[in-house]
Protein backbone atom coordinates (compact mmCIF):
# COMPACT_ATOMS: atom_id res chain seq x y z
CA UNK A 1 0.00 0.00 0.00
CA UNK A 2 2.62 1.90 0.72
CA UNK A 3 4.35 1.64 -2.79
CA UNK A 4 1.14 2.55 -4.09
CA UNK A 5 0.65 5.69 -2.45
CA UNK A 6 4.19 6.94 -3.47
CA UNK A 7 4.02 5.60 -7.03
CA UNK A 8 0.92 7.85 -7.06
CA UNK A 9 2.23 11.04 -5.28
CA UNK A 10 5.27 10.39 -7.68
CA UNK A 11 2.74 10.37 -10.93
CA UNK A 12 1.05 13.90 -9.19
CA UNK A 13 4.43 15.61 -9.04
CA UNK A 14 5.53 14.83 -11.96
CA UNK A 15 2.35 15.35 -14.10
CA UNK A 16 2.30 18.73 -11.90
CA UNK A 17 5.98 19.40 -13.28
CA UNK A 18 4.66 18.31 -17.21
CA UNK A 19 1.97 20.98 -17.05
CA UNK A 20 3.73 23.81 -15.31
CA UNK A 21 6.81 24.16 -17.51
CA UNK A 22 5.65 22.68 -20.81
CA UNK A 23 4.98 25.28 -23.63
CA UNK A 24 3.15 22.76 -26.27
CA UNK A 25 -0.65 22.50 -25.67
CA UNK A 26 -0.29 18.21 -26.04
CA UNK A 27 2.02 17.84 -23.43
CA UNK A 28 0.27 20.36 -20.96
CA UNK A 29 -2.77 17.73 -21.54
CA UNK A 30 -0.24 14.80 -21.25
CA UNK A 31 0.62 15.98 -17.71
CA UNK A 32 -2.92 16.51 -17.03
CA UNK A 33 -3.42 12.83 -17.75
CA UNK A 34 -0.56 11.49 -15.74
CA UNK A 35 -1.88 13.31 -12.71
CA UNK A 36 -5.27 12.04 -13.19
CA UNK A 37 -3.63 8.55 -13.09
CA UNK A 38 -1.43 9.59 -10.02
CA UNK A 39 -4.89 10.45 -8.24
CA UNK A 40 -6.42 7.20 -9.05
CA UNK A 41 -3.18 5.37 -7.51
CA UNK A 42 -3.96 7.25 -4.68
CA UNK A 43 -7.43 6.37 -4.18
CA UNK A 44 -6.90 3.22 -4.64
CA UNK A 45 -4.19 2.67 -2.06
CA UNK A 46 -6.82 3.85 0.88
CA UNK A 47 -8.74 0.75 0.34
CA UNK A 48 -5.83 -2.08 0.77
CA UNK A 49 -6.80 -4.52 3.81
CA UNK A 50 -3.03 -6.35 5.12
CA UNK A 51 -2.90 -9.82 3.33
CA UNK A 52 -6.46 -9.04 1.32
CA UNK A 53 -6.94 -9.97 -1.67
CA UNK A 54 -9.17 -8.70 -4.78
CA UNK A 55 -13.25 -8.55 -3.96
CA UNK A 56 -14.20 -11.02 -6.47
CA UNK A 57 -15.60 -14.18 -4.63
CA UNK A 58 -15.32 -17.63 -5.61
CA UNK A 59 -14.90 -21.09 -4.12
CA UNK A 60 -11.14 -19.63 -3.08
CA UNK A 61 -11.78 -16.39 -1.47
CA UNK A 62 -13.66 -16.43 1.26
CA UNK A 63 -15.71 -13.15 2.33
CA UNK A 64 -13.66 -11.70 4.89
CA UNK A 65 -9.79 -11.82 2.95
CA UNK A 66 -11.20 -8.83 0.66
CA UNK A 67 -10.10 -5.88 0.46
CA UNK A 68 -12.72 -2.58 0.45
CA UNK A 69 -14.50 -2.03 -2.42
CA UNK A 70 -15.53 1.20 -2.26
CA UNK A 71 -12.35 2.95 -3.39
CA UNK A 72 -12.28 1.07 -6.18
CA UNK A 73 -15.57 1.63 -7.21
CA UNK A 74 -14.75 5.45 -6.52
CA UNK A 75 -12.27 5.30 -9.12
CA UNK A 76 -14.22 3.26 -11.57
CA UNK A 77 -16.10 6.64 -11.70
CA UNK A 78 -12.97 8.74 -11.47
CA UNK A 79 -11.37 7.52 -14.35
CA UNK A 80 -14.47 8.08 -17.04
CA UNK A 81 -14.93 11.79 -15.52
CA UNK A 82 -11.09 12.06 -16.81
CA UNK A 83 -11.41 10.27 -20.16
CA UNK A 84 -14.66 13.03 -20.74
CA UNK A 85 -12.48 15.57 -19.46
CA UNK A 86 -9.68 14.22 -21.67
CA UNK A 87 -11.47 13.79 -24.77
CA UNK A 88 -12.82 17.52 -24.77
CA UNK A 89 -9.34 19.27 -23.54
CA UNK A 90 -8.06 17.40 -26.69
CA UNK A 91 -10.55 19.32 -29.17
CA UNK A 92 -10.26 22.68 -27.48
CA UNK A 93 -6.39 22.06 -28.63
CA UNK A 94 -7.69 21.02 -32.27
CA UNK A 95 -9.51 24.02 -32.86
CA UNK A 96 -6.75 26.21 -31.28
CA UNK A 97 -4.58 24.76 -33.83
CA UNK A 98 -6.70 25.74 -36.40
CA UNK A 99 -7.01 29.15 -35.09
CA UNK A 100 -3.31 29.94 -35.54
CA UNK A 101 -1.45 27.13 -36.66
CA UNK A 102 0.52 26.70 -33.70
CA UNK A 103 0.24 24.36 -30.59
CA UNK A 104 3.05 26.92 -28.55
CA UNK A 105 0.69 27.79 -25.23
CA UNK A 106 3.08 31.68 -25.66
CA UNK A 107 0.84 32.37 -29.04
CA UNK A 108 -2.38 32.38 -26.99
CA UNK A 109 -2.38 35.20 -24.88
CA UNK A 110 -5.58 36.81 -25.72
CA UNK A 111 -6.86 36.41 -22.24
CA UNK A 112 -3.78 37.52 -20.06
CA UNK A 113 -3.77 40.80 -18.66
CA UNK B 1 14.74 32.32 -13.89
CA UNK B 2 12.04 33.69 -11.11
CA UNK B 3 9.33 31.13 -12.97
CA UNK B 4 12.06 28.34 -12.87
CA UNK B 5 12.46 29.22 -8.79
CA UNK B 6 8.56 29.30 -8.03
CA UNK B 7 7.66 26.27 -10.38
CA UNK B 8 10.54 24.31 -8.15
CA UNK B 9 8.95 25.78 -4.65
CA UNK B 10 5.42 24.75 -5.79
CA UNK B 11 6.39 21.23 -6.35
CA UNK B 12 8.16 20.94 -3.51
CA UNK B 13 4.85 22.17 -1.34
CA UNK B 14 2.96 19.82 -2.69
CA UNK B 15 5.77 16.73 -2.44
CA UNK B 16 5.99 17.74 1.07
CA UNK B 17 2.30 17.13 1.78
CA UNK B 18 2.38 13.72 -0.12
CA UNK B 19 5.51 13.15 2.22
CA UNK B 20 3.56 13.96 5.34
CA UNK B 21 0.74 11.84 4.00
CA UNK B 22 2.84 8.31 2.98
CA UNK B 23 4.72 8.55 6.42
CA UNK B 24 1.41 8.56 8.59
CA UNK B 25 -0.79 5.89 6.89
CA UNK B 26 -1.05 2.16 7.57
CA UNK B 27 -2.79 -0.14 6.21
CA UNK B 28 -5.98 -1.37 7.86
CA UNK B 29 -6.57 -4.85 10.05
CA UNK B 30 -9.85 -5.44 9.02
CA UNK B 31 -12.42 -4.04 6.50
CA UNK B 32 -14.51 -1.17 7.82
CA UNK B 33 -18.47 -1.76 9.19
CA UNK B 34 -19.42 -0.39 5.78
CA UNK B 35 -17.68 -2.06 3.44
CA UNK B 36 -17.99 -5.15 5.23
CA UNK B 37 -21.58 -4.32 4.87
CA UNK B 38 -21.36 -4.18 1.58
CA UNK B 39 -19.57 -7.32 1.10
CA UNK B 40 -22.18 -9.11 2.68
CA UNK B 41 -25.04 -7.99 1.50
CA UNK B 42 -23.56 -7.81 -1.84
CA UNK B 43 -22.63 -11.63 -1.78
CA UNK B 44 -26.42 -12.40 0.27
CA UNK B 45 -29.13 -9.96 -1.01
CA UNK B 46 -27.67 -9.02 -4.69
CA UNK B 47 -25.77 -11.55 -5.71
CA UNK B 48 -23.54 -10.78 -7.55
CA UNK B 49 -19.53 -12.72 -7.20
CA UNK B 50 -17.63 -9.14 -8.04
CA UNK B 51 -18.51 -7.07 -5.17
CA UNK B 52 -17.26 -3.53 -6.86
CA UNK B 53 -20.11 -4.45 -9.14
CA UNK B 54 -22.56 -4.46 -7.21
CA UNK B 55 -21.64 -1.55 -5.35
CA UNK B 56 -21.38 0.19 -9.03
CA UNK B 57 -24.39 -0.61 -10.06
CA UNK B 58 -26.76 -1.59 -7.05
CA UNK B 59 -25.64 0.28 -3.79
CA UNK B 60 -23.99 3.15 -5.66
CA UNK B 61 -26.13 2.87 -8.65
CA UNK B 62 -27.18 6.73 -9.18
CA UNK B 63 -23.62 7.70 -9.24
CA UNK B 64 -23.53 5.53 -12.26
CA UNK B 65 -26.36 7.05 -13.38
CA UNK B 66 -24.80 10.39 -13.33
CA UNK B 67 -21.34 9.00 -14.69
CA UNK B 68 -23.05 7.94 -17.83
CA UNK B 69 -24.72 11.74 -17.89
CA UNK B 70 -21.13 12.77 -17.87
CA UNK B 71 -19.94 10.89 -20.77
CA UNK B 72 -23.03 11.98 -22.84
CA UNK B 73 -22.35 15.37 -22.37
CA UNK B 74 -18.66 15.04 -23.41
CA UNK B 75 -19.75 13.40 -26.06
CA UNK B 76 -22.26 15.81 -27.05
CA UNK B 77 -19.58 18.68 -26.61
CA UNK B 78 -16.98 16.83 -29.05
CA UNK B 79 -19.46 16.46 -31.45
CA UNK B 80 -20.96 19.96 -31.58
CA UNK B 81 -17.02 22.13 -31.52
CA UNK B 82 -15.72 19.58 -34.41
CA UNK B 83 -18.84 20.01 -36.43
CA UNK B 84 -18.89 20.56 -40.06
CA UNK B 85 -18.61 23.79 -41.53
CA UNK B 86 -18.65 23.37 -44.62
CA UNK B 87 -19.72 19.90 -46.61
CA UNK B 88 -16.86 20.01 -49.62
CA UNK B 89 -14.04 19.12 -46.62
CA UNK B 90 -15.89 16.06 -46.36
CA UNK B 91 -13.92 14.43 -49.73
CA UNK B 92 -10.66 14.66 -49.05
CA UNK B 93 -9.38 10.67 -49.39
CA UNK B 94 -6.99 9.49 -47.14
CA UNK B 95 -4.19 7.28 -48.09
CA UNK B 96 -4.34 3.70 -47.81
CA UNK B 97 -3.02 1.48 -45.39
CA UNK B 98 -0.69 -1.68 -46.07
CA UNK B 99 -1.91 -4.75 -46.70
CA UNK B 100 -0.33 -6.05 -42.89
CA UNK B 101 -2.57 -3.72 -41.22
CA UNK B 102 -5.85 -4.48 -43.07
CA UNK B 103 -4.90 -8.42 -43.37
CA UNK B 104 -4.66 -8.10 -39.31
CA UNK B 105 -7.47 -5.81 -38.96
CA UNK B 106 -9.51 -8.43 -40.73
CA UNK B 107 -8.91 -11.35 -38.36
CA UNK B 108 -8.54 -9.17 -35.18
CA UNK B 109 -11.98 -7.12 -35.43
CA UNK B 110 -14.76 -9.90 -34.56
CA UNK B 111 -12.06 -10.85 -31.48
CA UNK B 112 -12.08 -8.12 -30.03
CA UNK B 113 -16.02 -7.18 -30.10
CA UNK B 114 -16.33 -10.80 -28.68
CA UNK B 115 -13.70 -9.91 -26.33
CA UNK B 116 -15.72 -6.28 -25.41
CA UNK B 117 -18.97 -8.40 -25.25
CA UNK B 118 -17.64 -10.81 -22.82
CA UNK B 119 -16.25 -8.03 -20.41
CA UNK B 120 -19.64 -6.60 -20.32
CA UNK B 121 -21.58 -9.78 -20.24
CA UNK B 122 -19.99 -11.05 -17.22
CA UNK B 123 -19.56 -7.85 -15.05
CA UNK B 124 -20.83 -9.89 -12.09
CA UNK B 125 -18.24 -12.27 -12.59
CA UNK B 126 -15.10 -11.24 -13.15
CA UNK B 127 -13.00 -8.10 -12.94
CA UNK B 128 -14.63 -5.40 -15.08
CA UNK B 129 -17.74 -4.67 -16.50
CA UNK B 130 -20.12 -2.07 -19.11
CA UNK B 131 -17.85 1.02 -19.00
CA UNK B 132 -14.50 -1.12 -19.57
CA UNK B 133 -16.43 -3.39 -22.16
CA UNK B 134 -17.53 -0.62 -24.12
CA UNK B 135 -13.90 0.90 -24.19
CA UNK B 136 -12.35 -2.44 -25.89
CA UNK B 137 -15.40 -2.23 -28.34
CA UNK B 138 -14.50 1.01 -29.37
CA UNK B 139 -10.80 0.01 -29.84
CA UNK B 140 -12.14 -2.14 -32.08
CA UNK B 141 -13.82 0.24 -34.09
CA UNK B 142 -10.54 2.58 -34.20
CA UNK B 143 -8.51 0.00 -35.53
CA UNK B 144 -10.82 -0.17 -38.55
CA UNK B 145 -10.98 3.73 -38.59
CA UNK B 146 -6.93 2.98 -39.21
CA UNK B 147 -6.63 0.04 -41.28
CA UNK B 148 -9.99 1.07 -43.69
CA UNK B 149 -8.99 4.94 -44.17
CA UNK B 150 -12.03 5.32 -46.44
CA UNK B 151 -15.06 3.64 -44.30
CA UNK B 152 -17.62 6.08 -43.35
CA UNK B 153 -19.64 4.91 -39.86
CA UNK B 154 -23.34 5.28 -39.92
CA UNK B 155 -24.40 8.60 -37.44
CA UNK B 156 -28.10 7.68 -37.53
CA UNK B 157 -27.66 3.92 -35.94
CA UNK B 158 -25.02 5.44 -33.32
CA UNK B 159 -27.12 7.98 -32.08
CA UNK B 160 -30.37 5.72 -32.37
CA UNK B 161 -28.04 3.52 -30.19
CA UNK B 162 -27.11 5.69 -27.66
CA UNK B 163 -30.10 7.23 -26.80
CA UNK B 164 -32.07 3.86 -26.56
CA UNK B 165 -29.44 2.33 -24.14
CA UNK B 166 -29.77 5.27 -22.15
CA UNK B 167 -33.33 5.73 -22.11
CA UNK B 168 -33.21 1.50 -21.46
CA UNK B 169 -31.53 1.67 -18.18
CA UNK B 170 -33.52 4.79 -16.95
CA UNK B 171 -36.73 2.56 -17.28
CA UNK B 172 -35.32 -0.59 -15.59
CA UNK B 173 -34.35 2.00 -13.12
CA UNK B 174 -37.76 2.93 -12.82
CA UNK B 175 -38.92 -0.46 -13.08
CA UNK B 176 -37.22 -0.94 -9.82
CA UNK B 177 -39.73 1.61 -8.07
CA UNK B 178 -42.92 -0.07 -8.36
CA UNK B 179 -41.34 -4.13 -8.76
CA UNK B 180 -38.79 -3.76 -6.17
CA UNK B 181 -37.30 -1.85 -3.34
CA UNK B 182 -36.01 1.43 -4.85
CA UNK B 183 -35.06 3.23 -7.92
CA UNK B 184 -32.15 0.99 -9.80
CA UNK B 185 -32.43 -1.81 -7.70
CA UNK B 186 -31.66 -5.50 -8.63
CA UNK B 187 -33.62 -7.68 -7.91
CA UNK B 188 -36.41 -6.84 -10.05
CA UNK B 189 -35.38 -10.41 -12.28
CA UNK B 190 -34.56 -13.28 -10.22
CA UNK B 191 -31.43 -13.45 -8.00
CA UNK B 192 -30.37 -17.11 -9.16
CA UNK B 193 -27.25 -19.06 -8.35
CA UNK B 194 -24.54 -17.60 -6.89
CA UNK B 195 -21.62 -17.51 -9.78
CA UNK B 196 -23.73 -18.26 -12.65
CA UNK B 197 -23.92 -16.22 -15.76
CA UNK B 198 -27.83 -15.59 -15.34
CA UNK B 199 -27.50 -14.80 -11.81
CA UNK B 200 -27.77 -11.30 -10.05
CA UNK B 201 -30.53 -9.93 -10.99
CA UNK B 202 -30.81 -6.77 -13.81
CA UNK B 203 -27.43 -6.61 -13.35
CA UNK B 204 -25.93 -8.22 -16.43
CA UNK B 205 -28.85 -6.17 -18.14
CA UNK B 206 -27.87 -2.74 -17.11
CA UNK B 207 -24.31 -3.76 -17.91
CA UNK B 208 -24.52 -4.58 -20.74
CA UNK B 209 -27.11 -1.43 -21.59
CA UNK B 210 -23.99 0.27 -20.53
CA UNK B 211 -21.14 -0.77 -22.45
CA UNK B 212 -24.00 -0.49 -25.70
CA UNK B 213 -24.62 3.19 -24.36
CA UNK B 214 -20.42 3.67 -23.62
CA UNK B 215 -19.21 1.84 -26.69
CA UNK B 216 -21.26 3.70 -29.15
CA UNK B 217 -20.67 7.39 -27.72
CA UNK B 218 -16.66 6.44 -27.34
CA UNK B 219 -17.26 5.17 -31.68
CA UNK B 220 -18.95 9.00 -31.90
CA UNK B 221 -16.44 10.79 -30.33
CA UNK B 222 -13.30 8.87 -32.71
CA UNK B 223 -15.94 9.74 -36.22
CA UNK B 224 -16.16 12.90 -35.12
CA UNK B 225 -12.32 13.14 -34.85
CA UNK B 226 -11.41 10.92 -37.42
CA UNK B 227 -13.57 13.16 -40.07
CA UNK B 228 -12.04 16.51 -39.42
CA UNK B 229 -9.73 17.33 -42.24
Amino acid sequence: MILVSIIGALLVLIGLWGMLTQKNIIKIIIGFSIIDTGTHLLIVSIGYIKGGTAPIIDKTIARSSVVDPLPSALVLTAIVIGLAVTALMLVYAIQLYKQKRSLDINDYKELKC
Amino acid sequence: MIKRFVTFLLILLVGFFFVSYVVKVKPADKLPSLANDYVNKGIDDVGSANIVTAVVVTFRGLDTLGEVSVLFIATAGVGFLMRIEDKKSKLIKKRPASELLRTGTNFLMPLIFLFGIYIFLHGHLTPGGGFQGGVVIATGVLLLLLAFTSSDINHTLLNITESFSGAFYVTIGALGLFLAAGFLDNRILPVGHFGKLLSAGAIPVIYSLIGIKVGSELVGILDSLHKDE
